[in-house]
Protein backbone atom coordinates (compact mmCIF):
# COMPACT_ATOMS: atom_id res chain seq x y z
CA UNK A 1 0.00 0.00 0.00
CA UNK A 2 0.98 3.58 -0.94
CA UNK A 3 1.50 6.19 2.20
CA UNK A 4 0.21 9.16 1.52
CA UNK A 5 1.19 12.25 3.62
CA UNK A 6 -0.59 13.71 6.88
CA UNK A 7 -1.80 16.95 4.88
CA UNK A 8 -3.79 14.36 2.49
CA UNK A 9 -7.76 14.41 3.05
CA UNK A 10 -9.06 12.67 0.48
CA UNK A 11 -7.52 9.33 -1.63
CA UNK A 12 -9.81 7.86 -4.08
CA UNK A 13 -7.48 5.40 -6.28
CA UNK A 14 -8.91 3.44 -9.20
CA UNK A 15 -12.89 3.50 -7.70
CA UNK A 16 -14.83 1.72 -9.72
CA UNK A 17 -18.77 1.74 -8.53
CA UNK A 18 -21.49 -0.44 -10.79
CA UNK A 19 -24.85 -0.73 -11.05
CA UNK A 20 -27.55 -2.89 -11.59
CA UNK A 21 -29.90 -2.22 -13.98
CA UNK A 22 -33.05 -4.88 -13.24
CA UNK A 23 -35.61 -4.04 -16.09
CA UNK A 24 -38.32 -6.51 -14.63
CA UNK A 25 -40.02 -6.27 -10.88
CA UNK A 26 -42.12 -9.37 -10.60
CA UNK A 27 -41.57 -13.33 -11.59
CA UNK A 28 -44.09 -12.94 -14.67
CA UNK A 29 -42.14 -10.35 -16.29
CA UNK A 30 -38.96 -12.15 -15.23
CA UNK A 31 -40.30 -15.57 -17.33
CA UNK A 32 -41.59 -13.79 -20.31
CA UNK A 33 -38.12 -12.31 -20.88
CA UNK A 34 -35.93 -14.99 -20.02
CA UNK A 35 -37.97 -17.10 -22.36
CA UNK A 36 -37.64 -14.23 -25.10
CA UNK A 37 -34.13 -13.93 -24.70
CA UNK A 38 -34.16 -10.70 -23.52
CA UNK A 39 -32.02 -9.30 -20.70
CA UNK A 40 -33.04 -9.45 -17.04
CA UNK A 41 -30.64 -7.00 -15.75
CA UNK A 42 -27.91 -5.14 -17.04
CA UNK A 43 -24.77 -3.76 -15.20
CA UNK A 44 -23.21 -0.35 -16.47
CA UNK A 45 -20.30 1.66 -14.46
CA UNK A 46 -21.48 4.92 -12.72
CA UNK A 47 -17.49 5.23 -12.05
CA UNK A 48 -14.67 3.77 -13.61
CA UNK A 49 -11.19 3.75 -13.19
CA UNK A 50 -11.40 7.17 -10.92
CA UNK A 51 -8.17 8.17 -8.88
CA UNK A 52 -7.17 11.42 -7.31
CA UNK A 53 -6.31 12.89 -3.80
CA UNK A 54 -7.31 16.07 -2.51
CA UNK A 55 -4.99 17.76 0.10
CA UNK A 56 -6.99 19.04 3.48
CA UNK A 57 -8.41 22.41 2.92
CA UNK A 58 -8.68 22.42 -0.81
CA UNK A 59 -12.13 23.15 -2.20
CA UNK A 60 -12.92 21.20 -5.01
CA UNK A 61 -15.66 21.73 -7.68
CA UNK A 62 -17.32 18.76 -9.28
CA UNK A 63 -18.86 19.16 -12.10
CA UNK A 64 -20.00 16.91 -14.86
CA UNK A 65 -23.25 16.50 -17.22
CA UNK A 66 -26.09 14.55 -15.65
CA UNK A 67 -25.97 11.02 -14.63
CA UNK A 68 -21.83 11.35 -15.01
CA UNK A 69 -21.22 9.92 -11.53
CA UNK A 70 -21.01 12.93 -9.31
CA UNK A 71 -23.66 12.14 -6.27
CA UNK A 72 -22.20 8.39 -6.71
CA UNK A 73 -18.50 9.59 -6.17
CA UNK A 74 -19.66 11.57 -3.16
CA UNK A 75 -21.67 8.34 -1.80
CA UNK A 76 -18.74 6.51 -1.88
CA UNK A 77 -16.95 9.88 -0.41
CA UNK A 78 -19.07 9.79 2.55
CA UNK A 79 -19.81 6.40 3.19
CA UNK A 80 -23.23 5.49 2.36
CA UNK A 81 -21.81 2.92 -0.51
CA UNK A 82 -18.42 1.19 -0.96
CA UNK A 83 -16.50 0.89 -4.18
CA UNK A 84 -16.20 -2.35 -6.20
CA UNK A 85 -12.71 -1.86 -6.48
CA UNK A 86 -10.00 0.22 -5.71
CA UNK A 87 -9.95 2.25 -2.49
CA UNK A 88 -11.56 5.30 -0.98
CA UNK A 89 -10.15 7.03 2.19
CA UNK A 90 -10.75 10.02 4.03
CA UNK A 91 -9.29 11.57 7.05
CA UNK A 92 -11.68 13.38 9.95
CA UNK A 93 -15.07 13.33 10.02
CA UNK A 94 -17.32 14.24 7.49
CA UNK A 95 -20.71 15.90 7.31
CA UNK A 96 -22.72 17.27 4.16
CA UNK A 97 -25.37 17.02 1.93
CA UNK A 98 -25.47 13.73 -0.45
CA UNK A 99 -27.76 13.98 -3.76
CA UNK A 100 -30.33 16.91 -3.14
CA UNK A 101 -31.80 16.80 0.62
CA UNK A 102 -31.23 14.82 3.78
CA UNK A 103 -31.14 11.70 5.31
CA UNK A 104 -34.65 12.69 6.98
CA UNK A 105 -37.46 10.67 8.51
CA UNK A 106 -40.60 12.02 6.60
CA UNK A 107 -42.81 11.32 9.88
CA UNK A 108 -40.93 12.60 12.30
CA UNK A 109 -40.82 16.69 13.19
CA UNK A 110 -38.25 18.57 11.57
CA UNK A 111 -37.04 19.09 15.57
CA UNK A 112 -36.38 15.37 16.00
CA UNK A 113 -34.96 15.01 12.90
CA UNK A 114 -32.31 17.41 13.99
CA UNK A 115 -31.70 15.58 16.45
CA UNK A 116 -31.39 11.99 14.83
CA UNK A 117 -29.32 13.26 12.42
CA UNK A 118 -26.96 14.82 14.35
CA UNK A 119 -26.54 11.79 16.12
CA UNK A 120 -25.84 9.76 12.63
CA UNK A 121 -23.37 12.58 11.79
CA UNK A 122 -21.70 11.52 15.61
CA UNK A 123 -22.84 14.72 17.57
CA UNK A 124 -23.47 14.07 21.38
CA UNK A 125 -26.83 14.99 22.72
CA UNK A 126 -25.52 17.60 24.77
CA UNK A 127 -23.52 19.23 21.91
CA UNK A 128 -27.01 18.54 19.74
CA UNK A 129 -28.84 20.79 22.17
CA UNK A 130 -25.43 23.26 22.50
CA UNK A 131 -26.17 23.82 18.98
CA UNK A 132 -29.78 23.26 18.35
CA UNK A 133 -30.50 27.32 18.66
CA UNK A 134 -27.72 28.41 16.26
CA UNK A 135 -29.28 25.11 13.75
CA UNK A 136 -32.73 26.27 13.69
CA UNK A 137 -31.92 29.54 13.42
CA UNK A 138 -30.14 28.94 10.34
CA UNK A 139 -32.31 27.11 9.06
CA UNK A 140 -35.09 29.75 9.59
CA UNK A 141 -37.71 27.55 8.65
CA UNK A 142 -40.11 29.09 11.52
CA UNK A 143 -43.28 27.13 13.20
CA UNK A 144 -42.33 24.16 10.28
CA UNK A 145 -39.73 23.17 13.17
CA UNK A 146 -42.40 20.86 14.75
CA UNK A 147 -44.28 19.50 11.79
CA UNK A 148 -43.48 16.36 10.31
CA UNK A 149 -40.68 17.06 7.38
CA UNK A 150 -42.67 15.15 5.15
CA UNK A 151 -45.01 18.03 4.84
CA UNK A 152 -41.71 20.56 3.89
CA UNK A 153 -41.38 21.66 0.58
CA UNK A 154 -38.00 20.55 -0.88
CA UNK A 155 -36.74 24.21 -0.39
CA UNK A 156 -37.10 23.42 3.85
CA UNK A 157 -35.90 20.00 3.45
CA UNK A 158 -32.90 21.17 2.17
CA UNK A 159 -32.70 24.37 4.33
CA UNK A 160 -32.98 21.99 7.38
CA UNK A 161 -30.45 19.44 6.09
CA UNK A 162 -27.86 21.95 5.40
CA UNK A 163 -28.49 24.10 8.90
CA UNK A 164 -27.54 20.47 10.89
CA UNK A 165 -24.41 19.33 8.61
CA UNK A 166 -22.90 22.82 8.69
CA UNK A 167 -22.96 22.71 12.36
CA UNK A 168 -21.20 19.55 12.78
CA UNK A 169 -17.52 20.14 13.47
CA UNK A 170 -16.81 18.27 10.36
CA UNK A 171 -13.20 18.06 8.82
CA UNK A 172 -14.93 17.54 5.05
CA UNK A 173 -17.75 19.00 3.92
CA UNK A 174 -19.48 18.02 0.93
CA UNK A 175 -21.88 19.83 -0.84
CA UNK A 176 -24.06 17.79 -3.60
CA UNK A 177 -26.29 20.46 -5.41
CA UNK A 178 -27.50 22.18 -1.84
CA UNK A 179 -28.38 25.28 -3.77
CA UNK A 180 -30.36 24.09 -6.06
CA UNK A 181 -33.54 24.09 -4.71
CA UNK A 182 -33.03 27.06 -2.03
CA UNK A 183 -34.63 30.62 -2.24
CA UNK A 184 -32.03 33.09 -3.22
CA UNK A 185 -31.34 34.48 0.21
CA UNK A 186 -30.74 30.86 1.53
CA UNK A 187 -28.86 30.58 -1.64
CA UNK A 188 -26.44 33.71 -0.64
CA UNK A 189 -26.24 32.37 3.32
CA UNK A 190 -25.09 29.00 2.07
CA UNK A 191 -22.05 30.37 -0.14
CA UNK A 192 -21.57 32.52 3.02
CA UNK A 193 -21.01 29.77 5.35
CA UNK A 194 -19.35 27.19 2.60
CA UNK A 195 -16.64 30.48 1.90
CA UNK A 196 -16.37 30.33 5.84
CA UNK A 197 -15.99 26.37 6.00
CA UNK A 198 -12.89 27.41 2.98
CA UNK A 199 -11.78 29.67 5.02
CA UNK A 200 -11.10 27.57 8.35
CA UNK A 201 -9.02 25.01 6.49
CA UNK A 202 -11.93 22.24 5.71
CA UNK A 203 -11.62 20.08 2.88
CA UNK A 204 -14.61 21.39 0.88
CA UNK A 205 -16.25 19.26 -2.20
CA UNK A 206 -18.94 20.97 -3.96
CA UNK A 207 -20.94 19.99 -6.65
CA UNK A 208 -22.76 22.57 -8.87
CA UNK A 209 -24.15 22.82 -12.56
CA UNK A 210 -23.30 26.81 -11.69
CA UNK A 211 -19.92 27.65 -13.27
CA UNK A 212 -20.00 31.17 -11.22
CA UNK A 213 -19.87 29.67 -7.60
CA UNK A 214 -18.09 27.14 -8.40
CA UNK A 215 -15.40 29.78 -9.54
CA UNK A 216 -15.77 31.74 -6.25
CA UNK A 217 -15.99 29.17 -4.12
CA UNK A 218 -13.14 26.81 -5.11
CA UNK A 219 -9.57 25.93 -6.47
CA UNK A 220 -9.86 23.02 -8.24
CA UNK A 221 -12.27 21.60 -10.25
CA UNK A 222 -13.01 17.99 -11.10
CA UNK A 223 -14.51 16.70 -13.97
CA UNK A 224 -16.39 13.20 -14.50
CA UNK A 225 -17.84 12.40 -17.76
CA UNK A 226 -19.69 8.92 -17.87
CA UNK A 227 -18.22 7.62 -14.80
CA UNK A 228 -14.42 8.20 -15.69
CA UNK A 229 -12.43 11.22 -14.57
CA UNK A 230 -11.84 13.74 -17.81
CA UNK A 231 -10.21 16.66 -16.12
CA UNK A 232 -8.69 17.48 -12.84
CA UNK A 233 -7.01 20.58 -12.26
CA UNK A 234 -7.34 24.49 -12.79
CA UNK A 235 -11.07 26.43 -12.06
CA UNK A 236 -11.20 28.19 -15.30
CA UNK A 237 -10.24 25.64 -17.61
CA UNK A 238 -12.03 22.92 -15.66
CA UNK A 239 -15.17 25.16 -16.25
CA UNK A 240 -14.03 25.68 -19.62
CA UNK A 241 -13.46 21.70 -20.10
CA UNK A 242 -17.11 21.23 -19.43
CA UNK A 243 -18.55 24.19 -21.41
CA UNK A 244 -20.38 26.12 -18.85
CA UNK A 245 -18.28 29.46 -19.22
CA UNK A 246 -21.27 31.54 -20.64
CA UNK A 247 -20.05 32.22 -24.12
CA UNK A 248 -22.24 29.51 -25.94
CA UNK A 249 -25.84 30.48 -24.03
CA UNK A 250 -28.22 32.62 -26.06
CA UNK A 251 -29.97 34.82 -23.31
CA UNK A 252 -26.45 35.93 -22.48
CA UNK A 253 -27.61 38.09 -19.85
CA UNK A 254 -24.94 37.41 -17.37
CA UNK A 255 -26.63 39.02 -14.16
CA UNK A 256 -23.32 38.10 -12.72
CA UNK A 257 -24.64 37.05 -9.12
CA UNK A 258 -27.33 34.59 -10.94
CA UNK A 259 -24.40 32.71 -12.45
CA UNK A 260 -23.08 32.87 -9.31
CA UNK A 261 -25.67 31.51 -7.17
CA UNK A 262 -26.56 28.60 -9.56
CA UNK A 263 -29.36 29.71 -11.86
CA UNK A 264 -30.08 26.75 -13.45
CA UNK A 265 -28.51 25.21 -17.06
CA UNK B 1 -14.77 26.58 14.86
CA UNK B 2 -11.82 25.86 13.55
CA UNK B 3 -8.87 28.54 12.18
CA UNK B 4 -6.98 28.61 9.03
CA UNK B 5 -4.33 26.18 9.10
CA UNK B 6 -6.57 23.05 9.81
CA UNK B 7 -4.85 19.74 11.11
CA UNK B 8 -6.26 16.86 11.19
CA UNK B 9 -5.81 14.51 13.81
CA UNK B 10 -6.75 11.08 12.31
CA UNK B 11 -5.86 8.51 10.96
CA UNK B 12 -7.08 7.75 6.58
CA UNK B 13 -9.27 5.29 6.66
CA UNK B 14 -12.13 4.04 4.19
CA UNK B 15 -15.56 5.88 5.35
CA UNK B 16 -17.95 3.01 5.48
CA UNK B 17 -18.32 1.98 8.88
CA UNK B 18 -17.91 -2.14 9.50
CA UNK B 19 -17.18 -3.50 12.74
CA UNK B 20 -21.32 -4.54 12.33
CA UNK B 21 -23.14 -5.23 15.24
CA UNK B 22 -20.20 -4.20 17.80
CA UNK B 23 -20.14 -0.94 16.15
CA UNK B 24 -24.10 -0.72 16.79
CA UNK B 25 -23.36 -0.91 20.34
CA UNK B 26 -20.68 1.40 20.52
CA UNK B 27 -23.67 4.23 18.93
CA UNK B 28 -25.82 3.23 21.71
CA UNK B 29 -26.96 7.17 21.58
CA UNK B 30 -27.89 6.79 18.08
CA UNK B 31 -29.65 2.82 18.69
CA UNK B 32 -31.18 5.25 21.57
CA UNK B 33 -32.64 7.50 19.08
CA UNK B 34 -33.98 5.15 16.78
CA UNK B 35 -35.75 3.12 19.45
CA UNK B 36 -37.46 5.94 20.74
CA UNK B 37 -38.67 7.34 17.16
CA UNK B 38 -40.33 4.06 16.50
CA UNK B 39 -41.92 4.41 20.06
CA UNK B 40 -43.00 7.53 19.38
CA UNK B 41 -44.21 7.07 16.01
CA UNK B 42 -46.19 4.00 16.75
CA UNK B 43 -48.56 6.14 18.58
CA UNK B 44 -48.78 9.16 17.04
CA UNK B 45 -52.14 10.58 16.97
CA UNK B 46 -53.73 8.63 18.93
CA UNK B 47 -55.57 9.30 22.18
CA UNK B 48 -54.99 6.34 24.24
CA UNK B 49 -51.54 5.91 23.43
CA UNK B 50 -49.69 3.76 25.27
CA UNK B 51 -52.49 2.44 27.33
CA UNK B 52 -53.16 0.40 23.70
CA UNK B 53 -50.24 -1.74 24.93
CA UNK B 54 -52.03 -2.92 28.10
CA UNK B 55 -55.96 -2.99 26.55
CA UNK B 56 -54.45 -5.67 23.47
CA UNK B 57 -52.85 -8.16 25.65
CA UNK B 58 -55.95 -7.77 28.30
CA UNK B 59 -58.25 -8.52 25.30
CA UNK B 60 -56.28 -11.54 24.07
CA UNK B 61 -56.24 -12.66 27.74
CA UNK B 62 -59.85 -12.40 28.01
CA UNK B 63 -60.87 -14.49 24.77
CA UNK B 64 -58.32 -17.35 25.97
CA UNK B 65 -59.87 -17.33 29.45
CA UNK B 66 -63.31 -17.12 28.51
CA UNK B 67 -63.34 -19.17 25.14
CA UNK B 68 -60.88 -21.73 25.75
CA UNK B 69 -60.98 -22.25 28.86
CA UNK B 70 -64.97 -21.69 30.10
CA UNK B 71 -66.67 -22.26 26.69
CA UNK B 72 -64.30 -25.03 25.73
CA UNK B 73 -63.81 -25.97 29.33
CA UNK B 74 -59.35 -27.16 28.67
CA UNK B 75 -58.55 -28.74 31.41
CA UNK B 76 -55.17 -27.55 31.79
CA UNK B 77 -55.12 -25.42 35.13
CA UNK B 78 -54.63 -21.86 34.90
CA UNK B 79 -55.39 -22.01 31.61
CA UNK B 80 -55.36 -18.37 30.83
CA UNK B 81 -52.27 -18.07 32.84
CA UNK B 82 -50.64 -21.19 30.50
CA UNK B 83 -51.55 -19.39 27.42
CA UNK B 84 -50.51 -15.52 28.09
CA UNK B 85 -46.81 -17.22 29.00
CA UNK B 86 -46.74 -18.51 25.40
CA UNK B 87 -48.56 -15.56 23.81
CA UNK B 88 -45.58 -13.16 25.35
CA UNK B 89 -42.81 -14.66 24.38
CA UNK B 90 -44.30 -16.13 20.96
CA UNK B 91 -45.17 -12.14 20.00
CA UNK B 92 -42.26 -10.66 21.43
CA UNK B 93 -40.29 -13.30 18.49
CA UNK B 94 -43.01 -12.62 15.91
CA UNK B 95 -42.97 -8.58 16.12
CA UNK B 96 -39.11 -8.69 16.23
CA UNK B 97 -38.56 -10.99 13.25
CA UNK B 98 -41.48 -9.14 10.95
CA UNK B 99 -40.52 -5.43 11.80
CA UNK B 100 -37.11 -6.38 11.97
CA UNK B 101 -37.72 -7.76 8.51
CA UNK B 102 -39.35 -4.75 7.33
CA UNK B 103 -36.97 -2.16 9.33
CA UNK B 104 -34.26 -0.86 6.05
CA UNK B 105 -36.97 -0.44 3.51
CA UNK B 106 -39.04 1.10 6.24
CA UNK B 107 -36.01 3.75 7.56
CA UNK B 108 -34.57 3.96 3.54
CA UNK B 109 -34.93 7.84 3.52
CA UNK B 110 -31.86 7.37 5.83
CA UNK B 111 -30.06 4.32 4.69
CA UNK B 112 -29.52 5.98 1.15
CA UNK B 113 -28.12 8.82 2.44
CA UNK B 114 -26.31 8.60 5.30
CA UNK B 115 -23.33 6.77 6.43
CA UNK B 116 -24.03 4.40 9.41
CA UNK B 117 -24.02 0.89 10.81
CA UNK B 118 -27.46 -0.18 9.35
CA UNK B 119 -27.48 -3.35 11.61
CA UNK B 120 -28.82 -0.92 13.86
CA UNK B 121 -32.14 -1.17 12.60
CA UNK B 122 -32.93 -4.76 12.72
CA UNK B 123 -31.49 -4.35 16.40
CA UNK B 124 -33.40 -1.55 16.82
CA UNK B 125 -36.36 -3.03 16.11
CA UNK B 126 -35.89 -5.70 18.56
CA UNK B 127 -34.99 -3.36 21.33
CA UNK B 128 -38.82 -1.87 20.49
CA UNK B 129 -40.62 -5.23 20.68
CA UNK B 130 -38.51 -5.82 23.77
CA UNK B 131 -40.18 -2.49 24.90
CA UNK B 132 -43.68 -3.52 23.96
CA UNK B 133 -43.39 -6.78 26.42
CA UNK B 134 -43.08 -4.04 28.89
CA UNK B 135 -47.22 -3.65 29.67
CA UNK B 136 -47.99 -7.45 29.39
CA UNK B 137 -45.11 -8.93 31.89
CA UNK B 138 -46.63 -6.44 33.92
CA UNK B 139 -50.21 -7.44 33.46
CA UNK B 140 -48.86 -10.98 33.76
CA UNK B 141 -47.48 -10.23 36.91
CA UNK B 142 -50.06 -8.73 38.69
CA UNK B 143 -52.27 -11.73 37.96
CA UNK B 144 -50.25 -14.30 38.78
CA UNK B 145 -49.81 -12.47 42.20
CA UNK B 146 -53.47 -11.97 42.80
CA UNK B 147 -53.88 -16.21 42.07
CA UNK B 148 -51.16 -17.02 44.74
CA UNK B 149 -48.20 -17.05 42.83
CA UNK B 150 -45.17 -18.41 44.54
CA UNK B 151 -42.24 -17.19 43.16
CA UNK B 152 -38.99 -18.88 42.18
CA UNK B 153 -35.78 -17.18 42.07
CA UNK B 154 -34.11 -19.57 39.80
CA UNK B 155 -37.52 -20.27 37.39
CA UNK B 156 -37.17 -16.18 36.88
CA UNK B 157 -33.50 -16.45 36.01
CA UNK B 158 -35.16 -19.32 33.40
CA UNK B 159 -37.21 -16.43 32.17
CA UNK B 160 -34.12 -14.20 31.46
CA UNK B 161 -32.62 -17.02 29.70
CA UNK B 162 -36.02 -17.16 27.50
CA UNK B 163 -35.70 -13.61 26.93
CA UNK B 164 -32.23 -13.75 25.78
CA UNK B 165 -33.01 -16.84 23.14
CA UNK B 166 -35.45 -14.67 21.79
CA UNK B 167 -33.43 -11.34 21.52
CA UNK B 168 -30.91 -13.05 19.94
CA UNK B 169 -32.93 -15.40 17.69
CA UNK B 170 -35.18 -12.67 16.42
CA UNK B 171 -32.46 -10.37 15.56
CA UNK B 172 -30.70 -12.64 14.13
CA UNK B 173 -33.79 -13.91 11.52
CA UNK B 174 -34.25 -9.96 11.34
CA UNK B 175 -30.27 -9.46 10.44
CA UNK B 176 -30.65 -11.72 7.39
CA UNK B 177 -34.29 -11.44 6.15
CA UNK B 178 -33.79 -7.26 6.39
CA UNK B 179 -31.45 -7.24 3.89
CA UNK B 180 -33.39 -10.28 1.66
CA UNK B 181 -36.25 -7.70 1.77
CA UNK B 182 -34.07 -4.90 0.37
CA UNK B 183 -33.76 -7.18 -2.93
CA UNK B 184 -37.40 -8.60 -3.10
CA UNK B 185 -40.33 -6.87 -1.26
CA UNK B 186 -42.24 -9.94 -1.30
CA UNK B 187 -39.76 -11.45 1.58
CA UNK B 188 -41.67 -9.41 4.05
CA UNK B 189 -44.86 -10.94 3.04
CA UNK B 190 -43.79 -13.88 3.29
CA UNK B 191 -42.04 -13.63 6.81
CA UNK B 192 -45.84 -12.58 7.99
CA UNK B 193 -46.93 -15.82 6.64
CA UNK B 194 -44.32 -17.67 8.00
CA UNK B 195 -44.60 -16.51 11.45
CA UNK B 196 -48.14 -17.37 11.90
CA UNK B 197 -46.89 -21.30 12.41
CA UNK B 198 -44.94 -19.82 15.19
CA UNK B 199 -47.69 -19.95 17.46
CA UNK B 200 -48.32 -23.47 16.92
CA UNK B 201 -44.63 -24.77 16.94
CA UNK B 202 -44.84 -24.19 21.00
CA UNK B 203 -46.85 -25.26 23.23
CA UNK B 204 -49.17 -22.49 24.21
CA UNK B 205 -52.87 -23.40 23.39
CA UNK B 206 -51.95 -26.97 24.16
CA UNK B 207 -49.74 -27.79 26.90
CA UNK B 208 -46.12 -29.74 26.74
CA UNK B 209 -47.62 -32.89 28.58
CA UNK B 210 -49.43 -33.21 25.80
CA UNK B 211 -46.59 -33.38 22.98
CA UNK B 212 -45.01 -35.84 25.38
CA UNK B 213 -47.78 -38.18 25.72
CA UNK B 214 -48.34 -38.14 21.58
CA UNK B 215 -45.04 -38.02 20.59
CA UNK B 216 -43.47 -40.36 22.96
CA UNK B 217 -39.49 -40.17 22.48
CA UNK B 218 -39.56 -37.55 19.85
CA UNK B 219 -40.54 -35.32 21.87
CA UNK B 220 -36.85 -33.72 22.92
CA UNK B 221 -36.67 -33.09 18.58
CA UNK B 222 -39.63 -30.59 19.78
CA UNK B 223 -37.24 -29.15 22.38
CA UNK B 224 -34.69 -28.14 19.90
CA UNK B 225 -37.00 -25.36 18.72
CA UNK B 226 -35.72 -22.62 20.77
CA UNK B 227 -39.23 -20.68 20.38
CA UNK B 228 -40.91 -23.56 22.68
CA UNK B 229 -38.28 -23.98 25.43
CA UNK B 230 -38.11 -20.31 25.39
CA UNK B 231 -42.30 -20.48 26.10
CA UNK B 232 -41.21 -23.30 28.48
CA UNK B 233 -38.67 -21.45 30.73
CA UNK B 234 -41.69 -18.32 31.20
CA UNK B 235 -44.44 -20.75 31.95
CA UNK B 236 -42.21 -22.47 34.18
CA UNK B 237 -41.19 -18.79 36.07
CA UNK B 238 -44.86 -17.79 36.43
CA UNK B 239 -47.52 -20.07 35.37
CA UNK B 240 -46.26 -23.39 37.52
CA UNK B 241 -46.14 -20.87 40.63
CA UNK B 242 -49.48 -19.70 39.81
CA UNK B 243 -51.06 -23.21 40.02
CA UNK B 244 -52.27 -25.28 43.21
CA UNK B 245 -49.37 -27.56 43.30
CA UNK B 246 -46.27 -26.04 41.83
CA UNK B 247 -43.96 -29.32 42.23
CA UNK B 248 -47.12 -31.47 40.48
CA UNK B 249 -47.08 -29.43 37.59
CA UNK B 250 -43.57 -29.23 37.31
CA UNK B 251 -43.39 -32.65 37.15
CA UNK B 252 -45.94 -32.92 34.95
CA UNK B 253 -46.29 -30.07 32.41
CA UNK B 254 -42.33 -29.18 31.87
CA UNK B 255 -39.36 -31.10 30.02
CA UNK B 256 -36.92 -32.56 32.89
CA UNK B 257 -33.42 -30.98 31.90
CA UNK B 258 -35.58 -27.91 30.79
CA UNK B 259 -32.62 -25.99 32.06
CA UNK B 260 -30.30 -28.04 29.58
CA UNK B 261 -32.00 -27.20 26.87
CA UNK B 262 -32.81 -23.51 27.31
CA UNK B 263 -28.61 -23.37 27.22
CA UNK B 264 -28.73 -25.28 24.40
CA UNK B 265 -31.32 -22.65 22.81
CA UNK B 266 -29.20 -20.05 23.36
CA UNK B 267 -26.42 -21.40 21.88
CA UNK B 268 -28.11 -22.33 18.52
CA UNK B 269 -29.51 -18.42 18.82
CA UNK B 270 -26.12 -17.36 19.30
CA UNK B 271 -24.42 -19.33 16.53
CA UNK B 272 -27.82 -18.17 14.42
CA UNK B 273 -26.57 -14.50 15.49
CA UNK B 274 -23.43 -15.01 14.04
CA UNK B 275 -24.77 -16.13 10.46
CA UNK B 276 -27.16 -13.33 10.30
CA UNK B 277 -24.04 -11.05 11.23
CA UNK B 278 -22.44 -12.70 8.28
CA UNK B 279 -25.47 -12.73 5.41
CA UNK B 280 -26.22 -8.83 6.74
CA UNK B 281 -22.58 -8.41 6.08
CA UNK B 282 -22.14 -10.13 2.68
CA UNK B 283 -25.04 -8.21 1.03
CA UNK B 284 -24.95 -4.66 2.91
CA UNK B 285 -22.92 -3.36 0.32
CA UNK B 286 -25.57 -3.60 -2.37
CA UNK B 287 -28.26 -2.05 0.02
CA UNK B 288 -28.28 1.78 -0.33
CA UNK B 289 -28.47 1.52 -4.28
CA UNK B 290 -31.33 -1.62 -4.34
CA UNK B 291 -33.89 0.64 -2.36
N1 LIG C 1 -29.12 3.14 -6.99
C1 LIG C 1 -28.87 3.14 -8.30
N2 LIG C 1 -29.20 2.07 -9.05
C2 LIG C 1 -28.94 2.05 -10.36
N3 LIG C 1 -28.35 3.06 -11.02
C3 LIG C 1 -27.99 4.16 -10.33
C4 LIG C 1 -28.23 4.26 -8.93
N4 LIG C 1 -27.76 5.46 -8.50
C5 LIG C 1 -27.26 6.08 -9.59
N5 LIG C 1 -27.40 5.30 -10.68
C6 LIG C 1 -26.94 5.64 -12.04
O1 LIG C 1 -25.59 5.99 -11.98
C7 LIG C 1 -25.33 7.06 -12.87
C8 LIG C 1 -24.67 8.20 -12.13
O2 LIG C 1 -25.61 8.77 -11.26
P1 LIG C 1 -25.29 10.00 -10.33
O3 LIG C 1 -26.47 10.24 -9.48
O4 LIG C 1 -24.00 9.77 -9.66
O5 LIG C 1 -25.16 11.18 -11.38
P2 LIG C 1 -24.87 12.72 -11.12
O6 LIG C 1 -23.58 13.01 -11.78
O7 LIG C 1 -25.00 13.04 -9.70
O8 LIG C 1 -26.03 13.40 -11.94
P3 LIG C 1 -26.85 14.74 -11.62
O9 LIG C 1 -26.09 15.87 -12.21
O10 LIG C 1 -28.12 14.53 -12.35
O11 LIG C 1 -27.04 14.83 -10.17
C9 LIG C 1 -26.65 7.42 -13.52
O12 LIG C 1 -26.71 6.81 -14.78
C10 LIG C 1 -27.67 6.81 -12.62
O13 LIG C 1 -28.80 6.39 -13.33
MG1 LIG D 1 -26.33 14.13 -8.53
Amino acid sequence: MTTYPSSTSIVVDNVTKSFTLRYHRTLKQMAVAAIKGRDISNTFKALDGVSFTVEQGESIGLMGLNGSGKSTLLKLINGVMRPDSGTVLTRGRIAGLIATGAGFHPQLTGRENVFLNAAVLGMSEAETRRKFDDIAEFADIGKFLDSPVGHYSSGMFARLGFAVAIHVDSDIFLADEVLAVGDKPFKQKCLAKMQEIRESGRTLFYVSHAAGSVRKMCDRVIVLEQGRLAFDGNVDEGIKFVKYDDTDGEEHNPGETDDELGADI
Amino acid sequence: MTEAGHVVDAPLTPPAPRAGLIEVFRRRYLLRMLVQRELSARYQGSVLGLLWSYINPLSQLFIYWFVMGKIMGRSTEMFAVHVFCGLIVVQFFIETFNAGTRSIVRNRALVQKMAMPREMFPVASMLVSLYHMGPQLVILTIIVLLTGWTPDPVYLLGFLLALAIIAMLGTSLALMFSVANVFLRDVSSFVSILTNFVRFGAPMIYPYSLVDARFGSFAQFYLFNPIADAVLLVQQAFWVGSTKDPATTHAEHIPDNLFAYGFLALGIAAVMLLIGQRVFARFENRIPEQL
